[in-house]
């Protein structure tokens, strides 16, 4: 078996500024084969080119958006592309069955902590709650939703932690590109965030 | 006699090849090349032509008039309509104030009759159009001040021509009574009646121009024979020539005439390059046969006397060109450019000269003296401007900025230079700036380039083709080259200059229209960027949404539709060549139109717009 191809879609609108996302861009771009998209560089005029994103799907098994949690969602030519990208009729309904069996998964940065977003806490919901639409969306279109790796706090992040989480996302996507990797057993988490350092991997592998 | 034909044509076409592009890398401009191939060629040097130079020069003069055509050409009657208090206001005082001031040193300083000073004060006030035009072409200053001005006083000196030439034989005390009448009472008519004659002729071109030469054009044009349009603009020119120096006019102020009726003429610009090479050629004849006329026994005989006119007269001109300048509010670089573009004696002179000769109003060695001064003065006029360039723009348009504080940082390495500060090249800058890129500019007009100066921009002045002027403006250190030059060859000169001596520089380049872009995609550069596209589909945007469609969905499709055409043109111009077989470029325009138009039908098939349409959803259920 070959190794899993991912592809990560990142839409930051103001990626300049952004200290955590462009470390975890310089992160993830020390992986040999995975393809990064700067969305919002290849389309500022929100005129998403949908044949050829939909092509770059076809060409991968993994799909991660990556982006800052902006009012509890994505930036607004994330949810452009998932209006236009994923057609009916190819993504979803009776004869779309393109994306079936590949995975999708949200990375963010997000000014909040996991205290605040609980049912007790300022923001009453909890991420996975708050990502149910996308939860869904995957869900629709046949593809595997994975748990969501998560950057809290990152408006005051340190240097030091932020390089922590940078370390743990390539460790994500490099067991993400592994073959054994099995989607259902991933399932049973709620967070990326949630395991333990070590040998986790081999938890989540495929059993024969 | 063929033999003869053939190895003059042979001596003065080898001269100009010789001459002409050395004077060019010297920097001197091109009239200079002529003329000086044609002293190396005339009978003081190497004699390779005798004095039959003066019959090569009258047939010649024809390249003058067809320059004119051209510029009607160039000049709509709106345009020129607007710029008539300057024609009016700038040429003809400055005619008069030159021949004012010309007449003492005619009259005092050698020996002339009252009338003959007069005659030879008018006819020294005039300067060489050919000269100056060309020179202004050469540079592309047309559009500045200088350029502007000079444009005006030139066009009213040709037209003063007529009334001048009417002049000479009452100045001379000639009646024209002599002229034989016809027996022909028709005939006779129109001769004892000249002003009904002239009018009847400017009506009929008018009326020619207006209303016959256009379907005359489109049905020559049906015939796909490209040297049959040749000859049809040929005989537009001549005829109209013919017409006017028939009832009296000069035939350069007809051709004009033609011109400016013309100048709406879908035919425009096929007119002007069919008539183009005609005009250079001939001009580049008439100036070699004006260096090989010069009678250098004269400059032997009256050395100091020959000086002293060239010099008084040169002195005199630019006088009156500065002071009106001065009140025309010309900054000072432009002010002596204008004064000094125009202060020599130009190829009219010879045809007054002419004129007086035939009068008697003066003798022949004095006729002769006078055409080699007018000679000089028109040499010298490239000098003048050689030296004015090379010491005074620069600095003068640097001078006065200097006196003022900058208010942007000056720091000499920019990533980015600038090519041309029109209306193109300046928004670009603004939008630079406004996002703190500081550019260099190269502009060759002078007042703008103090004004940019004045505002804290960086700014060189000069050619932006020229390689030491780019080297100047630090090109081997920036990064990115823009051109936003008006002209096209300008443009495509510019870049493949830029790759050849500095190839990192990413190029953008301006294209005025489709065929520009074409042609610098042919020759592989990218960055083309097309100033008619996008404001047109936004226009067509506005007024679709001004039909009532939703503006979104209208945005979406147009920048869709850029994006279409711009991969198209992409690909076309791969297939240009297969369109330079057609015969006009109209009918190229055609065959282009009807490629994209089944180019867009294509779009049309594939740029549904299915995005959040949900008709298809309701089948599903």
């Amino acid at each position: 078996m070959t190794e899993k191809k991912i592809l990560i879609l990142f839409f930051h609108p103001r990626y300049e500024n952004s200290f955590t996302n462009k470390k975890l861009i310089a992160a993830a771009s020390t992986l040999n084969v995975i393809t990064i998209r700067d969305m919002y560089d290849i389309y500022p005029d929100y005129n998403i080119d949908i044949k050829a994103e939909q092509q770059l799907l076809l060409e991968h098994d993994i799909i991660i958006w990556q982006h800052p949690f902006y009012w509890y969602s994505c930036p607004p030519l994330m949810k452009q592309w998932i209006d236009l990208v994923l057609e009916h009729g190819w993504a979803y309904g009776k004869t779309g069955d393109k994306l079936k069996g590949k995975a999708v998964m949200n990375v963010f940065s997000s000014g909040g902590t996991f205290e605040v977003y609980q049912k007790n806490g300022r923001n009453r919901f909890t991420y996975r709650e708050l990502l149910s639409p996308f939860d869904q969306t995957a869900h629709l279109c046949g593809l595997h939703y994975l748990p969501p790796y998560i950057v809290p706090g990152a408006n005051r992040i340190t240097q030091e932690v932020l390089e922590e989480y940078c370390i743990r996302y390539i460790e994500i996507l490099n067991f993400l590109q592994s073959p054994k990797m099995d989607e259902q057993k991933l399932a049973t988490i709620e967070y990326f965030n949630d395991i333990k350092f070590g040998t986790w991997q081999e938890t989540f592998y495929k059993t024969h | 006699m063929a033999g003869d034909f053939l190895q003059n044509a042979l001596i003065y076409l080898g001269s100009a090849i010789v001459c002409v592009p050395l004077a060019k890398k010297m920097g001197i401009g091109s009239v200079l090349g002529y003329i000086l191939a044609g002293i190396l060629i005339g009978p003081f040097v190497f004699g390779f032509v005798g004095h039959e130079g003066e019959g090569v020069m009258h047939a010649a003069e024809f390249g003058v008039v067809m320059m004119l055509f051209i510029i009607g050409l160039e000049l709509s009657p709106q345009s020129f309509w607007k710029m008539k208090n300057r024609i009016l206001g700038l040429g003809g005082l400055q005619m008069l104030m030159s021949a004012a001031l010309l007449f003492p040193v005619f009259y005092f300083l050698f020996p002339s009759t009252v009338n003959g000073s007069i005659a030879l004060a008018l006819s020294f006030a005039m300067s060489s159009t050919a000269i100056a035009l060309q020179t202004l072409k050469e540079r592309s200053i047309e559009k500045t001040d200088a350029g502007q001005s000079s444009f005006s006083v030139l066009l009213f000196q040709d037209i003063a021509v007529i009334p001048m030439l009417a002049v000479m034989p009452l100045l001379a005390g000639v009646s024209n009574e002599e002229k034989n009448i016809s027996a022909n009472p028709f005939v006779a008519f129109l001769q004892t009646h000249e002003t009904i004659t002239i009018i009847v002729a400017v009506v009929l071109v008018f009326m020619v121009s207006r209303f016959l030469i256009n379907p005359f054009l489109h049905y020559i044009g049906r015939t796909n024979l490209r040297e049959l349009f040749t000859a049809a603009a040929l005989f537009i020119v001549i005829g109209v020539s013919w017409l006017m120096t028939q009832v009296g006019i000069s035939a350069a102020l007809g051709a004009f005439m033609a011109g400016v009726l013309l100048a709406n003429s879908e035919f425009r610009h096929e007119l002007e390059s069919d008539i183009e090479p005609f005009k250079g050629l001939l001009l580049g004849v008439f100036f070699t046969a004006i260096g090989s006329t010069i009678n250098f026994n004269v400059l032997a005989e009256r050395p100091i006397q020959i000086v002293e006119a060239v010099c008084v007269i040169i002195l005199l001109k630019s006088l009156v060109l500065f002071v009106l300048g001065r009140r025309y509010k010309m900054n000072l670089a432009q002010n002596l450019l204008f004064a000094l573009l125009l202060s020599q004696a130009g190829e009219f002179v010879f045809v007054l000269l002419a004129s007086i000769q035939q009068l008697r109003l003066l003798e022949k060695e004095w006729i002769d003296f006078y055409m080699a001064v007018v000679t000089i003065t028109m040499i010298l006029s490239p000098v003048l401007l050689f030296i004015y360039e090379k010491f005074f723009a620069a600095r003068l348009a640097y001078s006065k900025a200097e006196e003022k504080k900058y208010t942007v940082s000056v720091d000499d390495e920019h990533e980015v230079i600038i090519a041309g500060f029109g209306h193109y090249g300046s928004t670009i800058g603004r939008f630079l700036r406004a996002n703190n890129v500081n550019a260099t500019f190269l502009d060759s007009d002078t007042n703008r380039v103090q004004f940019l100066r004045q505002m804290g921009f960086e700014v060189h002045y000069g050619d932006a083709t020229r390689l030491e002027l780019l080297q100047a403006a630090g090109a081997a250190k920036a990064k990115i080259l823009i051109s936003a030059i008006d002209s096209p060859a300008k443009t495509i000169e510019l870049a493949e200059m830029a790759r050849k001596h500095f190839p990192h520089l990413k190029l953008f380049l301006r294209a005025r229209n489709r065929f520009d872009a074409y042609d610098l995609l042919e020759k592989e550069f990218d960055n083309v960027h097309r100033e008619s596209l996008h404001s047109s589909v936004y226009m067509a945007v506005d007024v679709l949404a001004a039909l009532g469609q939703r503006k979104y969905t209208l945005t979406r499709k147009a920048n869709d539709f850029i994006k279409h055409d711009n991969l198209a043109m992409k690909r076309l111009a791969k297939e240009k060549d297969n369109l330079t077989s057609y015969i006009t470029s109209i009918r190229r325009e055609i065959a282009e139109q009807e490629i994209l138009l089944n180019e867009d039908t294509k779009f049309l098939e594939t740029a549904n717009d299915n995005a959040w349409d949900n008709t298809s959803l309701k089948g599903d259920r």
